[in-house]
């Protein structure tokens, strides 16, 4: 395959795209949803690379997000779930340093937090919402006076105004925009020219991705891009918002890539049980994380059956009669 | 026909809730489960939806997260986050959101962030994610909860996603156009809201429970007095849910 020379330069390593777009205290935002599309090779990379002081800016997010808080990658986190669905009702490792006091935890909602990459991704300042208004949500911060202001925390984390439009009372939740300094994807497929198609449900992976500074994109397959411009409807971002790009076959493993492959129950379990203390934990990185330079060493770690019993079903995109127990 | 487990009377009981047409908001666990049951049995017409986006799914296997790739799959829209939250909100329709939270007040507030100092908490949950909105902006709400005394609280360490806040119009004073908890489905009946002062008062006990038990089991005051015996689920329901709906027992257990 021929790629673009704009392609070619996006195409690197996973070091040298956390080396170029990750440095220590970068406010970083995570594509996907708790047990879907998490960028995990670039996630390992980040931790291999003993990555400091991250800011975490997430909707509702699972493995990826505990995998870096566990490894001590993170100071900060703004979110509205912290979760890996049934297999970690509350992230383990999230609920453990979130309760020691580890890491500074400020709470949203999904749609805050929505709206806050849609600011971001406007170059609106701050969006008004209904959403919220008399709860704790608005009432307590987790970001002290301390950490407000600096750098891209806001001075506030949300205010209560009246609607300027409106000549009765109506109050609004104002929200800050949120500008990341680098969005972490995995997509299905990326064209030799660079355009990203995510299959399946985007999340807020567009919002997140035109917010951001820098974008890094794992990809499940890189295509011609005369195959992705036969049907551009389909097509998920342009080649110019993207920095890095990287072929990452079965990238989001263990959680799920719609069409290509589903989440690992076997995997989450195992994470469950080794995450669930401090040493277990320390172990998982050594043997899953700590090792492997490339994406198939992984996999073969990971191991032949595991990869094929999650193997999704082409039509209906996930892996029926799973054990999911 | 008696033989039937708690989560199974508590599917039902909450789809029996729904109408037909209504445009459900289903999260993870019993609410798959009710949505789901409510489609099968009570509400043809009605659409199951979930935040991330997807959009009257197959749910020919059960999902058992709002990502789970199943919830992509045979739907009439695949789309995303801000697309669903414009489905949940939108003003003509009737959008009830099946939720769950750690602990629950007189008033359906809900917590599902923390128990303790929110800096320092004693035990941390997930957080609000999409429940806050759907508590905020839905037409209504049906809220699960395990009926216990630690739950049922009289006031919630963290007030997560709103209910009636502190009942009587003051979820209308606060700004809310809308929405509000119209039943609670515990292991042990249904619990409604005073139409005045949207306190909770238990409408139904499930066949074997005693109202008294129900009152023990809550951390606050709960009036009895209205409370009739729930029907108790009939063979379709039971075939549909067994059958059907989760013939793996993921969620039923």
């Amino acid at each position: 395959m021929e790629f673009t020379p704009s392609m070619q330069k996006k195409l690197m390593s996973t070091a040298e795209a956390v080396e170029r777009f990750v440095p220590d205290g970068a406010m970083v935002s995570l594509g996907g949803f708790t047990v879907n599309r998490n960028p995990m090779l670039i996630t390992r990379e980040i931790i291999r690379a003993g990555r400091r002081d991250l800011h975490l800016a997430v909707h509702s997010h699972g493995q990826a997000l505990d995998l870096l808080i566990g490894a001590g990658c993170v100071s900060k986190v703004e979110l509205a779930y912290g979760g890996v669905a049934r297999f970690a009702p509350t992230g383990i490792r999230f609920r453990a340093a979130a309760s020691r006091g580890d890491i500074l935890v400020e709470d949203y909602s999904n749609f805050h937090m929505s709206l806050r990459f849609l600011a971001g991704s406007l170059g609106l300042p701050f969006i008004p919402s209904r959403s919220g208004l008399g709860t704790d949500v608005l009432e307590k911060w987790g970001f002290g006076p301390e950490v407000r202001g600096q750098g891209k925390i806001p001075e506030k984390k949300m205010v209560v105004d009246q609607n300027p439009f409106a000549e009765e009372e109506d109050p609004v939740v104002l929200l800050p925009a949120l500008e990341p300094d680098v969005t972490l994807l995995h997509a299905q497929c990326v064209g030799t020219g660079g355009t990203v198609r995510i299959k399946g449900l985007t999340f807020l992976d567009v919002e997140q991705a035109r917010a951001s500074d820098a974008v890094i994109v794992t990809c499940e397959e890189i295509v011609p891009e005369d195959y992705l411009r036969q049907d551009p409807d389909q097509n998920t971002l342009p080649s110019f918002l993207v920095d890095a790009v990287i072929p990452a076959p079965v990238g989001a493993h263990p959680t799920a890539c719609h069409q290509y492959y589903d989440y690992d129950p076997t995997h989450l379990k195992l994470y469950r049980d080794y995450a669930s203390s401090d040493d277990g934990f320390q172990r998982y990185l050594e043997e899953w994380v700590l090792p492997f330079q490339t994406q198939e060493e992984y996999l073969a770690k990971v191991g032949a059956p595991d990869l094929e019993r999650i193997k999704a079903n082409r039509v209906l995109g996930y892996a029926p009669g799973l054990d999911r127990r | 026909m008696s033989d039937y487990t708690r989560k199974e009377i508590m599917a039902i009981s909450a789809g029996r809730l729904v109408n037909d047409g209504d445009i459900l908001f289903a999260g993870t666990g019993l609410s798959m489960l009710a949505a789901t049951v409510a489609k099968h049995i009570y509400a043809p017409n009605s659409v199951v939806f979930f935040e991330t986006g997807g959009i009257d799914p197959s749910l020919h296997e059960l999902p058992l997260a709002v990502a789970d790739p199943r919830v992509m799959s045979g739907t009439c829209l695949n789309t995303g986050l801000i697309d669903a939250f414009a489905v949940l909100v939108h003003r003509r329709l009737r959008t009830i959101a099946f939720l769950g939270a750690a602990q629950i007040d007189p008033h359906g507030n809900l917590n599902s962030t923390a128990l303790g100092d929110y800096h320092r908490p004693s035990a941390r949950f997930p957080g609000a994610g999409g429940a806050l909105d759907a508590a905020s902006l839905a037409y209504g709400s049906i809220i699960f909860m395990a009926h216990q005394k630690r739950r049922f609280v009289p006031q919630v360490d963290y007030l997560s996603s709103p209910g009636w806040l502190s009942g009587g119009d003051s979820r209308q004073k606060a700004g809310f156009k809308r929405g509000g908890p119209m039943a609670v489905v515990t292991d042990l009946g249904v619990m409604k809201f005073d139409e005045q002062t949207k306190y909770m008062y238990l409408e139904q006990y499930y066949p074997g429970v005693a109202p008294e038990q129900v009152r023990e089991n809550t951390g606050f005051e709960l009036d009895v007095s209205q409370a009739r015996e729930a029907e108790p689920p009939n063979e379709k329901e039971l075939t549909t849910l067994r059958r059907d709906i989760d013939p793996g027992r993921l969620i039923l257990g």
